[in-house]
Parts: C-alpha cells; structure tokens; sequence
C-alpha cells in the first residue's frame, strides 16, 4: 500500500470563509489523479473514520481533474466560538 | 467596443508591497487599468470588530505611492475593493485621504469616487424579521442578538455600484470601494469597455483578485489580457509561469467548490473551463459560465465583541503529568467552575492548548496512542470584563503550577513560564456574528457613491 504523501505533489489545509476549512490533496500527473480516483480508497467513509466526525460534516469531497485534486471542504470545529 | 483590455492587479492584497520592477513591466505592457482588492476575513473577525485595517498605515502608503505613480504615467484608472481590510465607511476614507496625500504631494489630479458597503442594523433587523436572511456556508442560524450586538455590518458589493460610478463618471482616476466581492472591480471594469461574456470577467476577476497566486511559484504582479470569448494570464516575474495546472489548481484555493462559485447575482460554474498553454508560461482561459441567480442576494459580514481576554503559556516536562494531561486540565477546569459562577453558567470561558499532543487538531487529531516528550500549553480566559479575565486566568495559571495528580513525584510546582508576568491581559476578543445573505431591493440599493476632485 502506497502513502497518498507519496503520491500527491500538494497536501494542504486552508480556511475558506471563517466557517470551514478545506483541505486539498494535488497530483502531478493524470495517471497518478486516475489512479487514486479509480482506487475509491478516498470516500466520505474513510474521512468519517480516520477525524472521528459525524457524516453531516462532511460538507464535499470531491475529485476535480482540471487541477488533478481531490478536495474536501468542512466546517470548522469551534466555529462561531469566539477567536 | 474594444477587442482586448488589460488589467493589471500589482499584488493579492493591497499593501502587502509590489516588487517594483515587475509593476513596470506590467504597466509598460500596456495595462488599461490597475485592479487590486484591498480586503479579506482570512485575518479573523478582530478587524471588522475593532474597526482596524488589515496592513499598517506606512504599508498601505507604500503600495499607493508606487501604484498611482504608475497610473499618472499611463493615465489609467485604479479601483480598490473592500478597502482597508474590513472595508467598512471609514477605512474607505481612510484611503482615500493617503491618496489625497500623495496626489498633493505629487501634483497629481484627481477625481475619486468612494463606494460605501456599511449597513443598518434597523435594515438587517427587518429583513431578518421578515425571512429574507439565510446563512452563508456553514454559518450558524442567525440570531436577533447577532445584530444588536455587532460593531460594524458590512455587505459585499456586487458589480453594479462601481459600473455605475464607472459609466457616470468616465474620467474618474480612482475608485475607491468597500466591502466588495473580491472579483466585482475586475469584472466593473470590464463590463464598461464592452466585454459581454460574465462567464470570461467573473472567471478572470476570482483568479486575478489573488494577484500572481496562480503561478509558479506563486508571485505577486500578473497581467491579464480579456477579450469576448478567453482571457490570457502571464506573471510579470520573468522567473514564474502560470501554467494550466497552476490557475486550475488556484480555482480551488480557499473556496468551498471548485466548480460551482457563488456570488452575488449568481454562480459561476467552472465545470467547462480549458486552460490551454500559449507558452512556457502564460495561459488562455475560457470556457466559464455565469447563470445569474432569479433572487439577488449579498453576503453580510459584522463581528462582535465577545469579551476580554487574558493568557498564559508555558510548559510542561514532568512526564508523570504529561503522561495524564487531558484528565488533570479536566480536573482543573472543574475545579475553576466550582470557584467562578461565571464559568458553569457560561458567561466566561476558560480553554486550553496542548502543543506537542494536539494543539493544532484539537478534536480532530487522528494520533492519540502517545505521549509527548514534554507539552506547551497556551491558556486563556474570556470573560465579560478584564479584570475578571485577569482573576480566572491567575487561578488557571496558579492551578496547573500546583493542582496535585496521581503519582506525582515532583512536588513543587510543575509548569515553566517563559514570560513575566506570568499571566497577560490581551484585551478584546471578537466573533463574527454575522455571516449570512441577505435578499436586497436591487443590486444598487445597499450602496451609495460620493465624488471628489483632489485638485
């Protein structure tokens, strides 16, 4: 089994708007895009499981092929909770 | 109708510093206009809440000074959107008077135009009675005392307001807009010189508002070349190229959806968008599609202060504490509730971050089965005055120094602090209390224009 930092060129997390986050995986090539999407190891299931979040959390998760990316947008925890 | 404009965004947020020599370059290409956006929330909600401005006054000074050199050389106009950060009324003229500054200095001549954002809360208030406000994204429902007890209530301008100023003033040199969607001055632009496709100037306005964000590596100045039917993007750094991968990967920096982007009148949907190389490093663009929305809607900012704070940071290398961390903090907190009502009826708050174990994640930290070396802890106390801030957070502080634990061995105090005085006031904390869209009359009802010639 391959690690996804191994095969991804950008993992990275950023706020979008004070009440979510994102987080966003980027491949260098399409062969390697096709073949991470094609392995349906990256589901809502897996996100659920590995961050111990309900499913109404998961706002998106979805593979975008113009930017070779699979993106996961989510609320933030704490989120309205003063800063 | 002009075939092709250009547009000339020196740098992702004003006052962030150009580098000069690419703003040259940039201006020497040819551009017709100098587009930068002036705002964001990526900051936090102390901004709009205290009425502060995202960069120092000198920062905000330095990028104007270089920029309206560049537009007196070409005669070409400079628009600003949210300007100040927050861009609530009086960062407007807070901008507008370092421009004037400049141009006196300069001898420049100048006419302004201010475009305001702020709202009332009477109007929030009636709208909200009446049904027409929903929550942005994941924002929570909205709430009567949300309005009441915001500082400032901002609106992000759509395109009209700066058409209109645009189209009645055709000689006007600035304008100088508040909280605005980040692409609206792009697409103003546009929209006067006669570029009919929203799909093209909307797409163009979200990649450029970044300014050379889209390139590799990401810079600072960028050119966009828009015509009707594609737009071209090329760094003005002889050293970065934008390449098809790079502005498709831009499409999903910060957004929710990378395909489907809303805004106010509408979404823009990028499911059709080609990124076609013309070179090594420069990218044509087409393909968007703007579908207007049937109601039209403006997203609201406004922040509240929530309380005053107080801090505490230090370590611990104990590791029969460390070791029992989570359940000694849980201890502790119980016992401050126990000795401040405020703390169980929730009127003041008291939390802590354990750097080393998952200061960063918190809740979400996957990596539970360890036990670190030693742990940073980061405390702080809200509450509604400072001095009540101050008292809770000493009783915090004290507490970790010397609640006892089971097994401890280290008997006479068990937490380093770095800092003295060991506890440290910090002053107002904000929230954003409102986050939400709002049906609006028009387009244009929310924001009023003013002229003025700076001779």
């Amino acid at each position: 089994m391959t690690q996804l930092q191994h095969l991804a060129q950008v993992i990275r997390s950023k706020n979008s708007g004070p009440f979510e986050i994102t987080f966003d995986v980027m491949f260098a090539d399409a062969g390697t895009y096709r073949r991470v999407e094609e392995s349906g190891v990256l589901t809502p299931e897996l996100v659920c499981k590995l961050y111990g979040v309900p499913p109404e959390d998961i706002v998106a998760l979805l593979f975008f092929k113009p930017a070779l990316a699979f993106v996961h947008p989510a609320p933030r925890l704490g989120a309205g909770k003063h800063q | 109708m002009t075939t092709e404009i250009k547009i000339l965004p020196p740098v992702g947020m004003l006052g962030y510093g150009i580098p000069e020599a690419d703003f040259w370059r940039g201006i020497d290409a040819g551009a017709d206009a100098v587009v930068v956006d002036a705002g964001s929330t990526d900051p936090g909600p102390y901004l709009l809440g205290l009425g502060k401005m995202i960069v120092a006054a000198s920062a905000l000074e330095r990028d104007l000074r270089l920029i309206l050199a560049g537009c007196n050389k070409r005669k070409i106009p400079l628009l600003i959107g949210s300007a100040g950060g927050p861009g609530i009324g009086k960062h407007v003229d807070e901008t507008i008077e370092t421009i004037r500054r400049i141009a006196k200095e300069k001898s420049y001549r100048l006419k302004v135009a201010a475009v305001y954002a702020d709202v009332k809360p009477e109007l929030v208030r009636d709208r909200f009675a009446s049904g027409r406000i929903v929550p942005c994204a994941s924002a929570p429902a909205l709430k009567a005392e949300d309005i009441e007890e915001s500082t400032h209530i901002v609106a992000q301008m759509g395109v009209e307001p700066i058409l209109k100023v645009l189209r009645e003033h055709p000689d006007v040199n600035v304008v100088v807009a508040g909280r605005a969607y980040d692409p609206a001055p792009y697409a103003a632009f546009c929209m006067l010189h006669g570029i009919e496709d929203p799909g093209i100037f909307w797409h163009m306005g979200k990649i450029m508002e970044c300014g050379a964000n889209c390139a590799e590596p990401k810079g600072r100045v960028i050119l966009a070349t828009i015509r009707q039917d594609s737009f071209d993007l090329e760094p003005m750094n002889p050293l970065e190229r934008c390449t098809p991968l790079s502005v498709a990967a831009h499409t999903l920096y910060e957004k929710t959806r990378p395909d489907l982007l809303a805004g106010p009148g509408g979404v823009l949907d990028l499911t059709g968008a080609t990124y076609v190389p013309l070179n090594d490093r420069t990218v044509r663009v087409s393909g968007s599609v703007f579908r207007p929305s049937p109601v039209y809607q403006v997203k609201l900012e406004g922040a509240a202060i929530a309380g005053q704070r107080t801090i505490f940071v230090g370590g611990i290398r104990d590791p029969i504490l460390v070791g029992q961390i989570d359940t000694f903090l849980e201890a502790l907190k119980k016992r401050l509730a126990g000795v401040f009502p405020e703390l169980q009826s929730g009127a003041a708050q008291v939390d802590f971050h354990v750097y080393g174990k998952n200061g960063v994640m918190g809740a979400l930290e996957p990596e539970k089965d360890f036990v670190p070396l030693e742990v940073g802890i980061l405390g702080e106390v809200t509450a509604a005055t400072q001095d009540l801030a101050n008292a809770i957070c000493s009783s915090a502080r004290i507490g970790v120094l010397h609640m006892p634990y089971k097994g401890q061995m280290a008997t006479a105090g068990n937490f380093a602090i770095p800092l003295n005085p060991p506890e440290n006031p910090i002053g107002p904390v904000c929230r954003f209390s409102l986050y939400h869209l709002m049906e609006v009359e028009s387009p244009l009802e929310l924001f009023p224009s003013r002229i003025e010639e700076i001779a």
